[in-house]
């Protein structure tokens, strides 16, 4: 299965190069940011917007995902929307309980 | 007749069945640390108070360990590359730092657990050390069973690469993926634990 | 993998083998083994209940002093019931047996995709259910906190429910790695003009079983792994503050919550239903298709049922949880997803009546058995209604009314769907037929004891009888009325039991037959029959690899020269 030329290694070499200097410093941003005398939610939403552009940036480049196959996709999608569900219905039940 | 596919890319779907197959793995993967997640956020929602991070933990540690893994992904990436490119002591070279650097992180965090026993800090103690202690332990597994693999290519499956090329370069391509989801899970797993 | 064809001993062939054909038989036997086993657990609590505190015949010394049942080794029945003939019997007869051997062959694959990893999942259940039963041999017996180990009982329960935890963890593994495979298989493995909408039923519904074990089993090994680290380290996930057990207070931080289990449970518990039922489905297409000659009737529709089912299988759990003190919202959410869900069952069960008509029924004993199927899981599905509303499921939960209920979707649904199962394919396995007479009689005691034993549980549960009550209902007044049905149901389970016999020989004594020397006796279109090395099946199932040229069920088309057309016939 050598479906990369040499050419487009050395250029993913490169790209990995700039991925690893991007997640370098966007671990310093994340670490500075908990510096900030942010409220709990504004906290929170930012941390995980950071942590999901490092992670994307993961999943893109050194997994390849950004030239992945559509059957890749597909599974991935199905196992987004059942996190999805996982980390807010119960949650979702837990806020919305039953004024007794 | 041999198994179609274990190299070779099927047609319809461009992928070799080793490919799929980690992908599956790596999506269970994720509903298995997505219940611990959802575990995480139910508790503290619903406790009275719950402890800011940094208050208990060492930050300095963890982003350290963060570099030591971020670092690996690159190493591990790159030795890929190197196969691919047939240089074969560059992929050993690399293959061995993100082991160095998988066990780095085993180091740093045998000092961190340490610590806080010697401080009376246990699992029990409260829910944030016992969700901490659950979810950065299973990690830990997670990143020891690694190193086992990622030895395993180094050392006495890099036969492979004399018998059957492309097909070792599938493997290290399957493992890898497996290690980058190690380290995507410790980018979540460390803000949130340490600085929130 | 490349065919080595070294010295093959008895322990490569059969113990340690890797071909997905003795894998299936492996966890075949183990399941159905489990199967008798949880179903005797079952015969034992049953005699407590027709004759309470009356010592147990045969078995009444390893269970308590003088013969009785104490309430205590009654829960551990109850529990492990539960989890032996779910976790132990079912799933890996329906999913592990029957689609790790008849998946490849349908779709014309020589093995799975991970063949290794095939034999991996079989040896991680053999080692999980030893993990299990050795539950009994600890202090304080076996788990018996319900198959669903609710917290915080379960979490200061004794050592059987640690017990329990870690032959889940085994389990969960091992259906993993199932999962994976069989998903990789259908995906990556299929013949040459075999396209997705010309897959039989029976490997969609593989498929689609495949996706939710992956993505709900998950969840369950969190919780198992929390509750574990309840018990063993002392900490607080599920335990809540201020616990006071037999008027000590319990020392644990507290803060934890007894929901976060149930939700986490039920995230894998609901899907596991469908997963129960599914394969179910499949082996009653093959059968009723096969036996009326004629198409299934809506293929599309099935096969878009079943995968609407999947995705709703996700988002229903809560459903068991209507009691918990869920606001209006979250209740409404989940009782509307829940009448959803049965929309796609109703569409199957309908394709399956509809697919009867006009066909040339034949009457054999795979058919007698499928048909049964039919108008049990109808009952079993229509009884599920009531529990999906919550204003009728808040007085039905946790009653007889529930066990009646899932036992007619599980028992003659499933369990008549996996007897079809071995009928119509034993002849594919071992070259021999079952006996037919034994076979009848095996469906016709079968169905009318099945019912015996769960329709009085409708009576009893409307009646106000809780579940899991070891004097069955006798403490209260309420249900004097219907105790009477408790003798009915042991007699009907102790004669169902006995109808097993006749199973039982017929696999004996079919087993010592003769070979019929036929490769396709029941005269089938799917690939697994004209697999062309002739049955027992050897090693790499195809002389030649099929090429396949039409849909699965191409029966009595027109100006055909006979009444099947074999899906690798050109056209």
């Amino acid at each position: 299965m050598s479906e990369y030329t040499t050419e487009e290694i050395h250029h993913h070499v490169k790209t990995y190069v700039m991925v690893f200097v991007a997640l370098a410093a966007l671990t310093i941003v994340t670490v500075a940011i908990s510096y900030l005398d942010l409220g709990v939610v504004p906290a929170v939403i930012l941390a995980l917007i950071v942590a999901s552009i490092k992670g994307s940036l993961v999943a893109c480049y050194f997994m390849h995902l950004i030239s992945e196959k559509v059957t890749i996709y597909w599974t991935l999608l199905v196992t987004l929307a059942c996190f999805l569900v996982l980390m807010f219905v119960p949650l979702s039940t837990m806020l919305a309980q039953a004024k007794i | 007749m041999d198994i179609p596919f274990t190299v070779k890319d099927r047609p319809d779907t461009g992928l070799y069945n080793g490919k799929l197959g980690i992908w599956l793995f790596l999506a269970s993967e994720v509903m298995l640390f997505g219940g611990l997640f959802s575990a995480y956020v139910f508790l503290r929602t619903g406790a009275e108070s719950w402890p800011v991070g940094s208050d208990i933990l060492n930050v300095p540690m963890a982003t350290l360990n963060t570099i030591f893994l971020i670092t690996s992904s690159v190493t591990m990436v790159m030795s890929w590359a190197s196969l691919k490119l047939n240089d074969f002591g560059k992929f050993k070279m690399y293959l061995g730092f993100t082991i160095l650097l998988a066990c780095g992180f085993l180091v740093v965090k045998y000092f961190e657990y340490t610590a806080k026993f010697e401080h009376h800090l246990y699992p029990s103690t409260n829910n944030f050390l016992g969700i901490y202690f659950t979810m950065t332990g299973l990690h830990v597994l997670h990143i020891v069973g690694g190193i086992i693999v990622l030895f395993y290519f180094l050392v006495p499956g890099n036969k492979m690469w004399q018998s059957d090329p492309d097909r070792f370069v599938n493997r290290i391509e399957i493992v890898g993926l497996y290690w980058h989801f190690v380290d995507l899970v410790w980018i979540f797993l460390f803000p949130v634990f340490y600085l929130l | 993998m490349t065919s080595e064809h070294h010295k093959e001993n008895f322990l490569t062939k059969y113990i340690w083998s890797t071909d997905h054909k003795i894998i299936g038989l492996q966890y075949g036997i183990t399941a159905l083994l489990w199967l008798l086993f949880g179903f005797i657990l079952m015969l034992i609590m049953r005699y407590q209940l027709a004759y309470p505190e009356t010592p147990i015949p045969i078995v009444g010394a390893l269970l308590g002093e003088g013969g009785l049942l104490p309430p205590e080794m009654y829960n551990s029945l109850g529990a492990m019931h539960g989890t032996i003939m779910i976790f132990l019997g079912v799933v890996p007869l329906a999913f592990g047996a029957f689609g790790n051997y008849f998946v490849p062959l349908q779709i014309g694959a020589i093995d799975m995709a991970f063949p290794k990893l095939n034999a991996a999942s079989y040896w991680m259940y053999f080692v999980g259910s030893i993990i299990m039963v050795t539950g009994f041999f600890v202090p304080g017996g076996a788990a018996n906190s319900g198959w669903t180990s609710y917290p915080p009982l379960s979490n200061i329960a004794t050592t059987g429910q640690t017990v329990w935890l870690c032959g889940m963890v085994f389990l969960i593994t091992s259906s993993l790695l199932g999962s994976i495979n069989i998903l990789a298989t259908v995906i990556q493995l299929r013949a040459e003009g075999m396209s997705w909408m010309r897959l039989p039923i029976f490997v969609w519904v593989q498929f689609i079983t495949a996706f939710l074990l992956l993505l709900a089993f998950p969840p369950l090994e969190a919780a198992s792994v929390l509750q574990l680290m309840d018990r063993l380290a002392g900490t607080s996930f599920f335990m809540p503050s201020g616990l006071v057990v037999s008027g000590v207070a319990l020392s644990n931080t507290g803060g934890g919550s007894p929901l976060l289990w149930q939700h986490l449970f039920w995230f894998l518990a609901h899907p596991e239903v469908y997963v129960l039922i599914l394969p179910a489905f499949g082996i009653v297409v093959e059968v009723i298709a096969n036996n009326t000659r004629r198409p299934i009737w809506g293929y599309k529709s099935i096969v878009y049922a079943g995968i609407f089912l999947g995705f709703m299988s996700f988002i229903v759990w809560a459903h068991h949880m209507f009691i918990t003190g869920m606001g209006t919202t979250m209740s409404s959410f989940f009782q509307t997803t829940t009448m959803i869900i049965s929309i796609p069952s109703v569409v199957i069960l309908t394709a399956l009546f509809m697919s009867l008509w006009g066909g040339s029924i034949r009457y054999n004993t795979p058919m007698l058995f499928a048909l049964g199927f039919l108008p049990m899981f109808g009952i079993g599905g229509l009884t599920g209604l009531p529990l999906g509303l919550a204003a009728a499921d808040i007085y039905l939960h946790d009653t007889y009314y529930v066990i009646g209920h899932f036992h007619y979707v599980v028992a003659p649904g499933t369990i008549f769907a996996l007897f079809a199962g071995i009928y119509y394919w034993f002849p594919k396995m071992t070259g021999k037929r079952m006996n037919e007479t034994l076979g009848k009689l095996h469906f016709f005691f079968s169905l009318i004891f099945m019912n015996g034993v769960f329709l009085p549980m409708m009576a009893q549960g409307l009646a106000g009888v809780s579940r899991r009550l070891w004097d069955g209902g006798e403490m209260y007044a309420h249900a004097a009325g219907v105790l009477y049905l408790n003798e009915v149901m042991s007699v009907s389970a102790w004669l169902l039991g006995m109808t097993q016999i006749f199973f039982i020989v017929n696999m004996i004594i079919s087993l010592l037959g003769k070979k019929t020397g036929e490769d396709n006796p029941w005269q089938a279109t799917t690939l697994d029959w004209s697999a062309t090395t002739s049955p027992p099946l050897g090693h790499g199932n195809f002389e030649v690899v099929p090429t396949v040229y039409r849909g699965p069920y191409e029966y009595s088309v027109p100006g055909a020269d006979k009444d099947f057309t074999p899906q690798n016939e050109k056209a």
